[in-house]
């Protein structure tokens, strides 16, 4: 293994210890990932632009900060793979739409800023699911990206881009953004860890809105520690997002360390019935289910008491998200019109106003956003309202209750991360309801607006399979713990982590 | 569009009953806009006070302007109404480039206030409008056409945007339909927005300036057959930006919907456009092509929980009512009810008030602005305030008159300069050369003229009949061209005959 091959494999402690410890300069880190995304990109198509000029300067500034003898935060120096939701100031920002292509924010989404503030370096915007939906980066504007596990198959989605990247080794570090399953169903396909804090954990501010009371945005890694670093680099109260929770911040890295000596004595773990479990097999794989199985049974190992707890709404949660999200997009993405930015179309000075602006949306939305925004108009129209968005509101009140009475009797809740492991580019691009599937087990946290993280459980037929762990809100600490016990024990177990068998292409 | 000129509103109200209400716009005078900081100062250059927030750029959240909802709740409070414990913000959802995120922050079926009144007089009569809700909202940019006739989008060559104005805060005051007024519908319809305002600028919460559109109104009118139990079908009529013009347009809608009820016709649910030239409205969008706003809770921000002790806090913080106010200063200015009503229903008090304060008396400030005044504003159909003189000038054309140094007469002409623009009464008075005759060597001869020439006249004064004198003041009027003064001259006949007059 080459030096730079070193860098680009390691986790992002290794890495920042590195460069604190000066045996490697930032610059030096960024460069060996820019080299890594100039060979491998053009593979996994995990960004949709590289800041290659930005992401240096960045580095040197920490290299600079270093050099003058200031303290660097845990993770200056590392690099990192940004969502294209995300608000990047002076650097194009899509959210994988071709009606946004050209558009240069003149602001920064707040965790942008806190990215930069603690000094890590973003390598540039990678690609996703055209306004984040989709399960797998095959409704984005510019092509779909591909998982390293398996060039043939979906990252997941929609933060498919970000999560190709971490497990490709073009970034150590990712942010993703989830909706109904957004990074948590790309981080099981993937093999990483990743984590959709509590709703109002994360400032939403420069966020592109898809569904503004279920988005979330959150961390990857290629482990618990890693995930926990970033998630408190960019959680916290912010003043720009009413939605943001004036708490503080759950110490997620003292409990990823904690859990990592896999102590789980006096653990309650709950594993729902309702999502895989005995009678609500269907449509999930059966080596998916295996995974997971033995991942409890680790867990009794540790120490863990295992309950099995029912959800009996959970399976109104695909109904009520499918109305809800779609309704809020449909106002959200309203502002997208060829006024004011992005794309226009058919201005020849002769149309009027509203064809321009109908020609623009037509030509730069794709087929499910506009799928999307006719639902939610529907949804939302006078006569229907209470019919559709009105009873989804209502499950959701119904989910939450689950939740409520299954964290009675359990710690943590326990299910698949997605039902199937990475399933095969295409296979699913004709069946909007199969595609929907693959957020069966995330969609009721998304609702709840509780935290859950995916963990790596293991491969099923060389793909990788992801746990997900689900705690009450606020209490997101609590899955990294789990999480951590999990990770230490499997890894521990199998010898290496789990990326370690990434096939070498 | 049938003449409308020869029917009245007595006419119409022969043979129906209207029913009025009037849903009223108002900026608040907050330093910063209801969702972000941009200030939100009035005539500023296009497009410089703008944030990612107020643009609705990709990512942009709102957040809650705290003072507006003050303001909002101090306005309820005045109004009588319950202040909500717990209300929502809502999305109202339709597409126009003035409106940065193709929909607009307001509130739906969760207003702050409910269920307030206010109390008007007119003609000496008291009548309590009802007010169904006060909501807040954002307001949005402004457009500008350019090209084409109207002045609207259709037809123009291209637009322009100003979004300085979108996210001001706006608060929307909606009256519960207004019935049993009868013929003073339109004068009832002018008191309320006149006491609103009046309210409104007490409180400090907006400048309440309808020309420059941070006060706007929309006005509801129905007829129905005189005694039916049901209600007409009501139109909407916007862009109604004056008192004047609130009275107005319910005269002018009540006359067309009677024309066209009359003629056997139906009246169409619609909006309609009221035009200041013609004092007539156009139909504008009928209910039938009318958005649907689907409406729902925003979810970018937290539903709004006022502290019911901060609710108590501002209660009792509240200033006097504007009636009460009014009682006081009525007897300061020493003005009749009706003198005060009349003031008030025209919007004249202030200017009342301000001739007042710039030196004149209670009752020149009556003479000068119920008298010749308020003729002129009539004689020229525009409003008292509209007409181009100054409390302060009025101030002055008392002051003269008291000094001796103009008649009445002369004052009027005084006036009439000050009126043409032709500057300060002092300055009238010299450039049209209005000085009463103050050489005393003129005067004098005038009157030893007068006295022997008339010496019969003369006998008669001196035998008791004072009244007499007017011959002699005539004839010294006569001789001086009318620019002497009468009361000088009074007196220095007096002097020479030697009696009391
Ligand atoms: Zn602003």
């Amino acid at each position: 293994m080459t030096a730079s091959s070193s860098l680009t494999s390691g986790t992002a402690v290794e890495i920042a210890a590195l460069i604190a410890a000066g045996e490697v300069s930032a610059v030096e880190v960024t460069q060996a990932h820019l080299d890594r995304i100039a060979s491998d990109d053009g593979a996994l198509h995990a960004f949709l632009r590289v800041d290659t000029d930005g992401a240096l300067a960045s580095a040197k500034a920490v290299d600079d900060q270093r050099a003058a003898g200031e303290s660097l935060g845990p993770l200056a120096g590392v690099p990192l793979a940004l969502k294209d939701v995300v608000v990047t100031r002076g650097l194009e920002t899509t959210s994988g739409s071709k009606i946004l292509v050209g558009w240069i924010p003149p602001y920064d989404a707040t965790i942008t800023a806190r990215i930069k503030a603690a000094g890590i370096v973003i390598l540039g915007k990678t690609n996703m699911d055209e306004f984040a939906m989709g399960s797998s980066t095959e409704n984005s504007g510019f092509g779909p990206s591909h998982n390293p596990w398996d060039l043939d198959r979906i990252p997941g989605g929609s933060s498919g881009g970000s999560s190709a990247a971490v497990a490709g080794g073009l970034a150590p570090l990712g942010i993703g953004t989830d909706t109904g399953g957004s990074i948590r169903q790309p981080a099981a396909v993937t093999g990483l860890v990743g984590h959709k804090p509590t709703y109002g954990g994360v400032s939403r501010y420069g966020l592109i809105a898809f569904s503004s009371s279920l988005d979330q945005a959150g961390p990857f890694g290629r482990t618990v520690l890693d995930t926990a670093l970033l998630h408190e680099t960019i959680a916290g109260h912010d003043l720009s997002d009413s939605t943001s929770i004036p708490a503080p911040v759950p110490p997620v890295v003292a409990a990823a360390r904690a859990g990592a000596s896999g102590d789980l004595t006096g653990l309650r773990v709950g594993v729902v019935r309702e999502l895989g479990g005995h009678g609500f097999a269907d449509g999930y794989e059966p080596g998916v289910l295996t995974s997971v199985g033995e991942a409890v049974e680790v867990m009794a190992g540790l120490g863990a008491e295992i309950v099995e707890v029912s959800c009996p709404h959970f399976g109104y949660a695909l109904a009520a998200y499918y109305l809800i999200a779609p309704s809020e997009a449909s106002s959200n993405l309203a502002r997208f019109d060829a006024v004011r930015y992005g794309l226009r179309v058919g201005d020849d000075g002769v149309r009027g106003l509203d064809e321009v602006m109908a020609l623009t949306r037509q030509a730069g939305f794709g087929p499910e956003v506009k799928r999307r925004i006719m639902i939610g108009t529907y949804a939302l129209s006078s006569g229907y309202y209470e019919a559709y968005y009105g009873q989804a509101q209502k499950v959701r009140t119904l989910i939450s209750r689950d939740f409520a009475a299954a964290f009675g009797a359990a710690d943590v809740l326990v299910s698949p991360s997605t039902p199937t492991v990475a399933f095969p580019l295409g296979a699913r691009t004709d069946n909007p309801l199969a595609m929907y599937a693959a957020d069966l087990c995330t969609l009721p946290a998304s609702l709840a607006g509780t935290p859950a993280i995916s963990v790596p459980s293991g491969l099923s037929d060389g793909l990788p399979v992801g746990l997900q762990i689900m705690a009450p809100a606020l209490a997101d600490d609590r899955c990294y713990r789990v999480a951590a016990a999990v990770e230490s024990a499997l890894d521990a177990r199998r010898g290496h982590p789990l990326l370690h068998e990434i096939p070498i292409r | 569009m049938t003449t409308t000129s020869e029917i009245t509103v007595d006419d119409v109200t022969a043979r129906y009953d209207p029913v009025i209400g009037l849903e009223t716009h108002v900026e608040l005078g907050t330093m910063s806009k209801m969702f972000c900081g941009c200030p939100t100062e009035f005539g500023a250059e296009p497009n410089t006070q703008t944030c990612p927030v107020c643009l609705g750029l990709p990512g942009a959240l709102p957040v809650v302007n705290v003072k507006a909802i003050e303001y909002t709740i101090r306005i309820g409070l005045a109004l009588n109404a319950t202040i909500a414990t717990w209300c929502r913000f809502a999305r109202k959802n339709y597409f126009y480039p003035d409106m940065p995120k193709d929909f607009q922050i307001s509130q739906y079926d969760e207003p702050l206030c409910t269920d307030g009144y206010l109390d008007v007089m007119v003609d000496s009569e008291q009548f309590r409008v009802e007010i169904e809700r006060v909501h807040l909202e954002e307001d949005t940019g402004k457009s500008l056409h350019v090209g084409g006739a109207t002045g609207r989008i259709q037809g123009a060559d291209h637009s322009l945007v100003d979004y300085n104005r979108a996210g001001i805060p706006l608060v929307e005051i909606v009256t519960k339909p207004i019935a049993g007024t009868g013929s003073l519908a339109p004068v009832v319809a002018r008191a309320y927005v006149t006491e609103l305002r009046e309210l409104l600028r007490g409180l400090d919460v907006s400048d309440v300036r309808m020309e420059q559109g941070s006060m706007r109104c929309d006005v509801n009118t129905s007829l129905a057959p005189k005694g039916a139990a049901a209600w007409g079908t009501r139109t909407e009529t916007k862009n109604v930006n004056s008192l004047r013009s609130v009275e107005r347009a319910v005269r002018s809608e009540m006359i067309r919907q009677s024309q066209v009820l009359d003629e056997g016709g139906r009246i169409v649910q619609e909006t309609r456009h009221f035009h200041e030239d013609t004092s007539s409205t156009t139909s504008g969008r009928s209910k039938e092509e009318a958005t649907d706003y689907r409406y729902f809770p925003e979810p970018d921000l937290v539903p709004v929980a006022p502290d019911p002790a901060w609710v108590e806090e501002l209660r009792a913080a509240l200033p006097d009512s504007p009636s009460v106010k009014r009682g006081r200063r009525q007897a300061e200015l020493g003005l009749s009810d009706d003198e005060m009503s009349w003031l008030v229903n025209t919007g004249a008090l202030q200017l009342f008030a301000e001739t007042v304060a710039a030196g004149a008396s209670a009752a020149d400030a009556r003479k000068w602005w119920l008298g010749d005044l308020a003729r002129r504003a009539n004689a020229e159909d525009v409003e008292l305030a509209e007409l181009a003189i100054t409390p302060a000038q009025v101030a002055g054309l008392a002051r003269l008159v008291a000094d001796g140094k103009v008649n009445d007469r002369l004052a009027r002409q005084v006036l009439d300069g000050v009126l043409a623009g032709e500057g300060e009464p002092e300055a009238v008075v010299a450039s049209r050369g209005l000085a009463v005759v103050s050489d005393t060597g003129a005067l004098d001869s005038a009157v030893d003229n007068a006295i022997a020439d008339n010496p019969e006249v003369v006998a008669k004064i001196r035998s008791g009949k004072v009244a007499a004198v007017g011959v002699l003041l005539g004839s010294v009027m006569k001789a001086t061209r009318g620019q002497a003064d009468a009361a000088s001259v009074k007196a220095m006949i007096a002097q020479r005959l030697g009696v009391e007059l």
